[in-house]
């Protein structure tokens, strides 16, 4: 157990400096002079060969790098070349409207996914399974902003010349000013973010619940007695739940990536959309502040389904 | 190898394995409309030329007399123009057109780039075990663990927005998928009885990779590939919808959608954003129509997830 974790812990590491080392020498080789752009147009030599010591840009790369990363662990991820405030502070700000779509929309397409695959399995064939499959099918199908932008004209725009309010256009409302007025907000780009990954969870859970109802231990549960609920739900689902934390755990990890576009179309001030203004304006303390954030995210989520696995499985605990 | 065919019972036609493949396919209503689309996309994108000629608008001109009202807004599908005209007066349809020649060469070519990548590193993993596998496998763990819309982010800001670019960011990310199924293949395959006779004639372990085990892969490759051609399309349509993809005024799809979402003016004009956004959502979902069907065609047996399951057990 503890080797198991340890290595698991190794391999979090690994990815934290495969990451960080691609972001650093990515900006290192790039073209473009860091000083020059903070100083102006209108700066001296000697002023930007000033910023750059004060960066440390005039240090050997490997040093440059070590010093990055001495940093980088202490919590410390530089200063915005745009506005010179800390990366932290910024993606600090940007966390709630980024954090909101993600745990929503992990709920939602969960909520979705679920019941529909476990529906679609129980009547493999009928009018219900072919519903559920055609939902995963264009559900997996869905570019993310072209949902978005068909549900801000079907909900929010064709209502409003309508003469009504259904949904709003976007933007963050905080969660503890008014939950309700915030899940309002949130809820068009819950389900955006939402649906492609639902349908995959759909499809995977149908797949698996399939496999397992045929399984022995299924017809005796049945023989037993037990009511259809507690076979699918205590027999049946329980043996899935492995599978479902493997996928849980990479698509966690991806919602950062969604997030982007979700927050581009809805106008969120969220993380995502933080990065793609950064890239606007080369700001690139933020850019490797993001992807090392995502990065961490990726990695912690990749342990938690790990721990999870221990407790869900027995058997994974009897091989390590 | 394959016996002469015999005519003891004349009732009985013989038939390959690709006749058989192709009767299934026949069948499959959905996959079959899912493929008269593909092909009329590819028709439609080949034919950008000639729809620019038929129409007689260019895809970059911006008519502002006849494309644009009087107020300056786009206009509406009709006559004139068929799919109607974006924000600056310029053909939506003859757009869409060349727009399909990019998702579609980007979408294609990334897939196979990726899969042949994805089969290399997968047979070598597999058939060689060990150490190269650890250390190939552990790379797709690395690869999968990284947040690909973001280092995608940093690339582009880095190096400029460009088709290049795409292709390789689409394939540096997606080959993985395809190498662990291969491997997974490649690691009960090997064990077979007709490896072992190759060996023991005498065969190199590239040999039996590439004249043995290969020609018993083609059906995942085929699956696979065809569905990673929707994720490729899909995800080049979102690089340039964020800016990072193609390089306007080069029409793309994603471009376009990108293009009717700046100033919200697909509210005033929903064609912006219902046309593209449905031939994409078509292309997507007939890809991934197609790959099913294929699947089904090619391996009969059923779904291999359910397979693998019942005989992993003890």
């Amino acid at each position: 157990m503890i080797s198991f974790l340890a290595s698991r812990l190794a391999f979090a590491g690994l990815v934290l400096l495969v990451l960080s080392a691609f972001v650093f020498f990515l900006f290192f080789v790039a073209p473009g002079d860091p000083a020059r752009l903070l100083t102006g147009e209108k700066a001296t030599e000697a002023q930007v060969a000033q910023v750059r010591a004060n960066l440390g840009l005039d240090r050997p790369i490997h040093e440059q790098y070590l010093s990055f990363l001495g940093r980088t662990v202490q919590g410390d991820l530089g200063f915005s070349y745009r506005n010179q405030q800390p990366v932290t502070k910024l993606i600090a700000n940007r966390m709630p409207a980024t954090i909101s779509l993600g745990i929503g929309a992990v709920l939602m397409w969960l909520a979705l996914g679920i019941p529909i695959g476990i529906m679609s399995a129980r009547h493999p064939g009928s009018w219900r399974d072919r519903m559920g499959q055609g939902f995963i099918l264009v559900g997996v199908s869905f570019p993310t902003f072209v949902l978005g932008m068909a549900l801000l004209y079907l909900l929010y725009f064709m209502p409003r010349q309508a003469g009504f309010t259904l949904f709003p256009a976007g933007g963050y409302k905080p969660f503890l000013a008014d939950p309700l007025i915030w899940a309002w907000h949130m809820f068009l780009p819950w389900v955006t973010l939402a649906l492609t990954t639902a349908a995959i969870y759909a499809r995977l859970t149908r797949g698996e619940m399939l496999a397992v109802m045929g399984e022995d231990y299924i017809r005796t549960a049945r023989a037993k007695g037990l009511s259809e609920r507690k076979v699918v739900l205590k027999h049946g689902f329980r043996s899935i739940l492995t599978p479902l934390t493997t996928q849980l755990g990479a698509d966690i990890a991806a919602v950062l990536g969604g997030a982007i576009v979700t927050e581009q179309v809805f106008g969120l001030q969220g993380i995502g959309s933080l990065a793609v203004q950064a890239v606007g304006n080369q700001d690139r303390p933020i850019i490797i502040g993001v992807v090392l954030l995502a990065g961490f995210f990726i990695v912690v989520a990749n342990i938690i389904v790990d721990l999870l696995y221990v407790l869900l499985d027995p058997r994974v605990r009897g091989a390590h | 190898m394959t016996a002469p065919a015999t005519d003891t019972a004349p009732a009985v036609v013989q038939r390959g394995s690709f006749e058989l493949t192709l009767r299934r396919l026949l069948r499959d209503k959905a996959g079959l409309l899912a493929l008269a689309f593909i092909l009329l996309l590819v028709a439609f994108a080949l034919g950008a030329g000639v729809v620019e000629a038929w129409t007689g608008h260019s895809a970059f001109e911006q008519y502002r007399d006849t494309g644009l009202t009087p107020t300056g807004m786009p206009v509406g599908p009709g006559a004139e123009f068929l799919f109607g005209t974006d924000g600056l007066g310029r053909d939506v349809m003859v757009r869409l057109a060349y727009g399909a020649r990019t998702s579609l060469t980007i979408g294609l070519l990334a897939s196979v780039l990726a899969s042949f990548i994805g089969v290399s590193i997968g047979l070598v993993a597999g058939y060689f075990g060990g150490w190269a596998d650890i250390v190939l496998g552990r790379t797709m763990d690395l690869v999968m663990s990284i947040p690909v819309l973001l280092c995608a982010l940093a690339l582009v800001s880095v190096f400029g927005p460009s088709v290049i670019l795409s292709v390789a960011v689409i394939v540096f990310f997606s080959w993985t998928t395809i190498g662990r199924v291969i491997r997974g293949q490649v690691i009960s395959l090997r064990q077979r009885d007709f490896v072992q006779a190759s060996r023991s004639l005498g065969a190199g372990p590239f040999s039996i990779m590439i004249i043995d085990i290969l020609p018993n892969l083609s059906v995942p490759i085929i699956v696979y590939t065809t569905m990673m051609i929707p994720n490729g399309i899909v995800f080049e349509a979102t690089l340039s919808f964020l800016g990072l993809g193609i390089v306007p005024p080069a029409p793309s799809w994603g471009g376009m959608l990108a293009e009717a979402a700046s100033n919200s003016i697909y509210l005033v004009a929903w064609w912006l954003i219902m046309i593209p956004g449905a031939i994409l959502l078509i292309a997507t979902l007939s890809f991934n129509i197609l790959g099913d069907a294929l699947r089904d065609a090619l391996d009969p047996s059923g779904r291999p997830a359910r397979k693998r399951r019942k005989a992993s057990k003890p």
